[in-house]
């Protein structure tokens, strides 16, 4: 089954202007449903451009979105509720929090889409409880809340509007290790238990590494990459050239291999590598009981 | 010599009603005590909400010690006539470019700390191109910051930083918003100043890769100094740092967790060549490996 589909999308900014920058250039894609799917590029690649394009904020100079297989470009499309069922989630979505609590704050959403009272309250509660907040802090201000808090809280705000797919723009910039997890657990939870598709912009080669399904890389406004992360991660070299990285567990890897050792060149986390190490090591020894 | 020492540290965040009457207090920096020697780069790590942050501020006297002294090479940052004198001493760089730059150009952004304190015109212009000089910006100076990139915004707040002729650099959280390249700018930038010109170097980083480079790591939990070691001394407590919310370098954390397999590394492996380096042996004599073990089990 289809979700999303980039045809051939191509976007310049400001043209005929000084400031003129072709931005996306025929960028072709599609996106299941359930997929987990990270874009990674370096600052000025397009992906903050391209996202944007999936529900409706930009519109491509040529080229076409399509959503469960109707053009979001077509007459009478309902842009308000594209937003709806493709909720994005901004770099530092904690500072569009604006209401004096926490649960004011979840209802905005599903209220603006026209929920009556009653639904907007369920939907807010459903959506605080997918995010690990209970109701100890529906009454709290945002602003007394830590950075992974607040961060979760606005999450719960595009949650509560029901999205089928969900775009996030780094999630996890500046928080530290643990609220990263947790932000990271949680996503993974809602795509996995949930069927929520998602897209998750990250410069986190090892966070990529760990959680997706597939990788899309930009460069220059082009898609360059598409492919599992074990795929994609095996063209280190030129990711590096883009700005980009492999997961430092692929260098590790790499450098045993130029060694002589034959562990396989796909790892690209702590946990293959460690298993991998070790049934090398059991293997050259010959009689292990 | 130290440049920075702090005794018996206690900052509190008071929190008071509309009648100014004390709501809550909240203790961010608990009873430290610190010394940092000139020179040194050290790395300040914790989870949100630990006090580092508190402390930077501290550094270069924005906040003021609740209880207890901090001397910022030689000056009590509390005494207010010295406070000019301490910014001199100790520049900051925060983690948001962009709320950092505020000229039209490059070059009279980093002209405006020196310009502020009455710095003459000339002598205004060597600092810029000197420190522009220094962190690699040079052909950049007549360009406008907005067209810049993470890395380069946050090397030219640095750059603003140098021309106020510091001894001392804090910088908190520099790279949480770069992609890995402005990281790797910023960070081979900090330490070519800290090589080259002798700055003293305090990086807050969330990011254990960042850290391990310094000469030295102090650990922060509860508004105290819970850990402080050279690089290889914190990262050998893999299960302590975990309990601190904090993480290690994922190089570090494979070592760790082939050793719990009974695989004989050293301690406290930090970078790849390490590692890749103590395991060839290993693997090419996968049997002699594995009889390590099995004779410490």
């Amino acid at each position: 089954m289809m979700s999303i589909k980039a045809i051939d999308l191509d976007y310049t900014y400001g043209p005929g202007t000084a400031f003129e920058h072709h931005v996306l250039k025929h960028v072709n894609f599609e996106i299941q449903d359930g997929e987990f799917v990270g874009l990674i590029g370096h600052t000025g690649s397009g992906k903050s451009t391209l996202i944007q394009h999936l529900n409706g904020l930009i519109k491509a100079d040529s080229g076409d979105i399509l959503y469960h297989g109707t053009s979001i470009y077509s007459e009478g499309y309902k842009l308000r509720e594209l937003r709806g069922r493709v909720g994005l989630v901004f770099q530092y979505p904690e500072h569009q929090l604006f209401e004096a609590d926490v649960f004011s704050d979840v209802c905005f959403g599903p209220k603006n889409l026209g929920c009556s009272e009653e639904e907007t309250k369920k939907r807010a509660r459903h959506a605080l409880s997918l995010v690990g907040m209970d109701e100890s802090f529906y009454g709290r201000s945002p602003f007394e809340l830590s950075g992974g808090q607040k961060r979760r809280v606005a999450i719960a705000g595009v949650l509560a509007m029901r999205p089928e797919m969900m775009i996030l723009d780094e999630p996890t910039a500046g928080l530290d290790p643990r609220g990263r997890d947790e932000i990271l657990n949680q996503i993974e939870r809602l795509n996995r238990q949930h069927g929520l598709t998602i897209l998750l912009v990250s410069h986190s080669m090892e966070d990529v590494a760990r959680y997706v399904d597939r990788i899309m890389v930009m460069n220059h406004g082009e898609k360059v990459f598409d492919g599992p992360p074990k795929e994609v991660f095996l063209h280190y070299r030129e990711l590096e050239s883009m700005g980009l990285a492999a997961p430092q567990i692929t260098y590790v890897v790499q450098g045993l291999r130029e060694r002589g050792i034959p562990i396989d060149d796909s790892i690209t986390t702590v946990e293959e590598a460690r298993d991998a190490i070790l049934s090398l090591l059991c293997t050259s020894k010959p009689h292990r009981d | 010599m130290n440049i920075i020492k702090a005794v018996n540290l206690v900052y509190d965040y008071i929190k008071r009603d509309e009648e100014d009457r004390i709501e809550e207090v909240k203790r961010a920096i608990d009873h430290v005590d610190l010394e940092i020697e000139k020179g040194s780069f050290v790395a300040v790590l914790g989870h949100n909400g630990s006090g580092k942050s508190t402390l930077a501020k501290h550094l270069n006297g924005i906040l003021l010690p609740t209880e207890g002294t901090i001397w910022v090479s030689g000056l009590d940052t509390s005494d207010e006539e010295a406070l000019w004198e301490v910014r001199k001493t100790a520049g900051m760089v925060f983690q948001n470019p962009d709320n950092q730059i505020i000229g039209n150009v490059v070059e009279e952004d980093v002209g405006f700390g020196p310009e502020n304190i009455g710095v003459p015109t000339e002598e205004i212009w060597r600092r810029v191109d000197e420190s522009l000089e220094k962190v690699g910006m040079a052909m950049y100076r007549k360009r406008s910051p907005n067209r810049l990139s993470g890395g380069q915004k946050q090397r030219v707040a640095i750059a603003g930083v140098m021309a106020m002729k510091p001894q001392c650099i804090v910088l908190d959280e520099p790279t949480a918003m770069l992609d890995p390249n402005g990281r790797k700018e910023v960070i081979r930038t900090v330490h070519d100043l800290n090589r080259a010109e002798g700055i003293t170097v305090i990086l807050i980083t969330h990011y254990m890769e960042e850290v391990i480079g310094a000469d030295r790591v102090i650990v922060m939990e509860g508004g105290s100094v819970v850990m402080d070691g050279t690089p290889r001394e914190i990262f050998s407590s893999v299960e302590r740092l975990k309990e601190w919310r904090l993480d290690v370098p994922q190089v570090t954390e494979l070592a760790f967790e082939l050793k719990k397999k009974g695989v004989a590394l050293p301690d406290g492996i930090l970078t790849r060549e390490e590692l890749i380096e103590a395991l060839v042996p290993l693997l090419e004599h996968g049997m002699k490996g594995m009889n390590d073990v099995n004779k410490s089990n």
